[in-house]
C-alpha cells in the first residue's frame, strides 16, 4: 500500500496527515484550494515528511487566502519559512505579444533578415577575400595541412556517392532520351543527349547540390558548433584568424574538389549512358565513344569546368556563413545548417542561369 | 476560482508510484570492485565506495583522477568495464526500465558544465523533470515551483526569463542546482558546485545545501575542490588517487592518514586557511 497525503475538514480547521511530498501529494492542491478559506486552520500536526513543494502548497495557501497555519513541527515551520522567504514574482519566459502585431512583427523580421543575410554573405565574401589577400602575402600563413585534411573529406570521401548517382543519371537519361528518340528513329542522338547535357549541365549541377547537402552543410554545422562552445571566440583571443583557420581551408578545398568532382561525375554518367546504349539500344561502346568525340565539342567539357568552381565557393562561402552566424543555442545550429544547403543550392542554380545566358552569347553552345 | 483550480491542476500519476526497494538500509550507493577504461587508460580500478543515507560524502582528488567518471558510472551514463554499482540498493545495469524511472524520479543532478537545455528559458529547465514525471501538473504551479526554486538556488528572479546562453558562468550553475532540486530528490548528485561562484555565493550554497540536508534527509554525493566547502557541510570525505577511493572519513580521520597526497591537501597553506575559518565559524556559532 503506498502512502498518499490526506485531508480532513472539520469546521473552520483543515487537517493534513501522512507524506505532504511531491510525490504523494496526489490531488491535494485542487481540494486543498477548494477547501480553504480567508481564516482556515491548516493543521500540520499530523503531516509525516514535508518536502519543499508541499511547503509551497501550504504557503500559497497562507499567502493567497490568509489561511493560518497550526501544529507545524520545527523541520516543517522551517522549511515554509525557506520557501516563503524564495517567494518572488519570477517570469518564465519572455513576453511576447500577439495576433497582429506579432504577425506583422514575423513578416518584417523575415525581410530584414533576408536583406541582411544577402549584406552578409558579400561582406563576407570580402572579409574571405582579405585573408586570402594576407595569406598570399604571406604564404606561410596557409595551413596546408587543414586545406589537404578538406579535400580528402569533400573530395575523396565523396567519390563513392558521386560516382553511383552519376552513373544512374546517365542510365536515366539514355533511357529516357532513348524512349522519345526512338519515336523519330533517330537513336543515335541519345548519345549527343548523354555526352552534351551531362558534361554542360548535370555533371557539375548533381554534384553541386550532394556537395552542398554532403559539405555544406557540415561546415555550418562545425562551424557553428565550435560558436556555441566559445571554440571560436577563444581562437580569436590567441590571435587565430578564424577566417584563416576555419573558413579558408574549406573554401579553397571546395573550390579546388568541385571542377575534379564535375568531371569525374560527367566521364561516370557517361559511362553508365554508354552501357546503357550498348545493351538497350545495341550501339556498341566503340561507336559510342567515336560519335560522342564528333558531336560534343570540346567548349562543352570548359562549360562544366568553369561553373564548377564558382559553384564551390557559393557553397563553401553558404556553409561556412552560416556557421559564424550561430550565436544562441543547439537549435540555431541546426537552422543555420538548414539555411546553408537551401541558400547554396538556390544559389547554384540561379546562377547556373546567368552562366547558361552567358555562355550562349559568347557562342559556347 | 474554477479557473484558479485549473491552473492548479493534479499531480497524480498514470503509474503507480513505488517506493524505491531498499534493502540495503543504510547505504545509499554502494560502488563494489569498479573498473572504467577508455582505450588504453585505466582510470578506475578495484574502486570500492559507500554513501550512507543523509550524509553528504565529498569526492576529492587531483584534477582528472575521475571524479566525473565516478559519478558518471553512478547515475548510469558510463558503462564500467567491471564492477558493480547500486543506487537504493538496486544495481544500475540489467533494471528494468520501470525501476530506472523510479530512482530517476528520487535524484537530482547537477553537471560540471550546468548542462542546462540551451532552447529553453532557465525556468523552463526547472519545469523539465516536473513535466516529464507529473505530466497533469497545472502551468501555474508549475511556474511557481520553478520560481521559488530558483530563488531558492540564489538566482536573481529577473534571471527566470533568460536563455542558458545570456547566463553567467556562476549563473549556470545555480540553474543547473535548481533544475537537480526540481523534484524534491532524496539523492543529489553535485560536481563541482561552487566552482566559479563568489565566496559569498559559494557560501550561501553551502548554508543551502546543509539546510536541504536536514530538513529533507537530503543524502549528497559532491564532487569539490573546494576546502571551505568540504569543513563546512561534508560529513565524510572520500579520497581518490590511484585509481581507487583510498581513504574514507571525516577530516579528522583523514588527517590521520599517513598519505602524502593526502597530508598536503589538507595541511598544505590553502587546507590550513580553510581549517582556521572553519573553526572561527563553529567558535561563532557556539557563542
Ligand atoms: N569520454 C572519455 N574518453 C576518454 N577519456 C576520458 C573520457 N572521459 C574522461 N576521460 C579521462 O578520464 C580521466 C578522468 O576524467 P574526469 O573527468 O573524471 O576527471 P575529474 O577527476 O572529474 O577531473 P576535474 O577535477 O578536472 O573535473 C581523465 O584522464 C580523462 O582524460
Ligand atoms: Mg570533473
Amino acid at each position: 500500500m503506498q502512502q498518499v497525503a490526506r485531508l480532513e475538514r472539520a469546521g473552520e480547521v483543515v487537517r493534513l496527515s501522512g507524506p505532504l511530498t511531491l510525490a504523494q501529494l496526489g490531488n491535494l492542491p485542487r481540494r486543498l484550494d477548494a477547501a480553504v478559506k480567508a481564516g482556515t486552520h491548516i493543521d500540520l500536526s499530523g503531516v509525516e515528511r514535508m518536502d519543499t513543494v508541499g511547503a509551497w502548497i501550504v504557503h500559497r495557501l497562507v499567502r493567497d487566502r490568509g489561511a493560518a497555519v497550526v501544529g507545524a513541527d520545527e523541520r516543517s515551520a522551517s522549511l515554509l519559512a525557506q520557501v516563503a522567504q524564495a517567494d518572488k514574482p519570477v517570469r518564465v519566459r519572455p513576453e511576447r505579444p500577439g495576433g497582429l502585431i506579432r504577425l506583422l512583427g514575423e513578416v518584417g523580421d523575415a525581410t530584414a533578415t533576408a536583406g541582411r543575410t544577402m549584406l552578409g554573405l558579400v561582406g563576407f565574401f570580402g572579409a574571405l577575400m582579405l585573408s586570402v589577400g594576407r595569406v598570399i602575402r604571406h604564404p606561410r600563413r596557409l595551413r596546408l595541412n587543414a586545406v589537404v585534411q578538406r579535400f580528402e573529406v569533400v573530395g575523396v570521401r565523396a567519390l563513392g556517392i558521386i560516382g553511383l548517382m552519376s552513373f544512374l543519371i546517365g542510365i536515366v537519361i539514355a533511357q529516357q532520351g532513348a524512349v522519345q528518340l526512338r519515336q523519330f528513329g533517330a537513336e543515335v542522338f541519345t548519345i549527343n543527349l548523354v555526352g552534351r547535357i551531362t558534361l554542360r549541365e548535370l555533371g557539375v549541377l548533381m554534384t553541386a547540390i550532394m556537395v552542398a547537402g554532403r559539405s555544406g552543410s557540415a561546415f555550418a554545422a562545425q562551424i557553428g558548433s565550435m560558436k556555441l562552445a566559445e571554440e571560436v571566440d577563444a581562437m580569436r583571443t590567441i590571435g587565430v584568424s578564424p577566417m584563416e583557420a576555419l573558413v579558408l581551408p574549406r573554401f579553397l578545398a571546395t573550390v579546388l574538389m568541385m571542377p575534379l568532382l564535375a568531371a569525374y561525375a560527367s566521364v561516370v554518367a557517361i559511362i553508365g549512358g554508354g552501357l546503357l546504349s550498348w545493351i538497350a539500344l545495341d550501339i556498341p561502346p566503340v561507336t559510342f565513344v567515336q560519335r560522342l568525340r564528333e558531336v560534343v565539342p570540346i567548349t562543352d567539357l570548359w562549360v562544366g569546368l568553369v561553373k564548377a568552381p564558382v559553384f564551390g565557393a557559393i557553397i563553401a562561402l553558404a556553409g561556412c556563413f552560416q556557421g559564424m552566424q550561430v550565436e544562441a543555442n543547439a537549435e540555431e545550429v541546426g537552422l543555420r545548417t538548414t539555411a546553408a544547403v537551401v541558400q547554396a543550392i538556390f544559389l547554384v542554380i540561379v546562377i547556373d542561369a546567368f552562366f547558361a545566358v552567358f555562355f550562349t552569347e559568347i557562342g559556347w553552345n | 476560482m474554477a479557473d484558479d483550480l485549473d491552473e492548479l491542476g493534479d499531480l497524480e500519476h498514470g503509474e503507480a508510484l513505488e517506493e524505491v526497494p531498499d534493502p540495503d538500509g543504510d547505504v545509499v550507493i554502494r560502488v563494489r570492485g569498479l573498473k572504467n577504461q577508455f582505450g588504453e587508460q585505466v582510470v578506475h580500478e578495484g574502486l570500492n565506495l559507500d554513501v550512507r543515507r543523509g550524509e553528504i560524502l565529498g569526492v576529492v582528488g587531483g584534477s582528472g583522477t575521475g571524479k566525473s567518471v565516478l559519478m558518471r558510472s553512478i547515475i548510469g551514463l558510463q558503462q564500467p568495464t567491471a564492477g558493480e554499482v547500486s543506487v537504493f540498493g538496486a544495481p544500475m545495469v540489467g533494471r528494468s526500465e520501470e525501476e530506472a524511472r523510479g530512482v530517476r524520479r528520487s535524484w537530482g543532478i547537477l553537471f560540471q558544465g550546468g548542462a542546462l537545455f540551451s532552447t529553453l528559458t532557465v525556468a523552463e529547465n526547472v519545469q523539465v523533470p516536473l513535466r516529464e514525471f507529473y505530466p497533469r501538473m497545472g502551468q501555474k504551479l508549475l511556474d511557481e515551483i520553478s520560481g521559488y526554486k530558483l530563488v531558492m538556488s540564489g538566482l536573481d528572479p529577473s534571471a527566470g526569463e533568460k536563455y542558458p546562453n545570456e547566463l553567467s558562468g556562476g549563473m549556470k550553475k545555480r540553474a543547473g542546482l535548481a533544475r537537480a532540486l526540481a523534484l524534491d530528490p532524496d539523492l543529489l548528485f553535485l560536481d563541482e558546485p561552487t566552482a566559479g561562484l563568489d565566496p559569498i555565493g559559494a557560501a550561501a550554497f553551502d548554508e543551502l545545501t546543509r539546510g536541504l540536508k536536514e530538513r529533507l534527509g537530503l543524502t549528497v554525493f559532491l564532487i569539490t575542490h573546494d576546502l571551505d566547502t568540504l569543513y563546512a557541510i561534508c560529513d565524510r570525505v572520500a579520497v581518490l588517487a590511484d585509481k581507487k577511493v583510498i581513504a574514507v572519513g571525516t577530516i579528522d580521520e583523514l588527517l590521520r592518514v599517513d598519505n602524502a597526497w593526502i597530508q598536503e591537501y589538507f595541511t598544505g597553506p590553502r587546507g590550513r586557511a580553510a581549517e582556521h575559518s572553519a573553526e572561527q565559524a563553529h567558535q561563532e556559532q557556539a557563542a
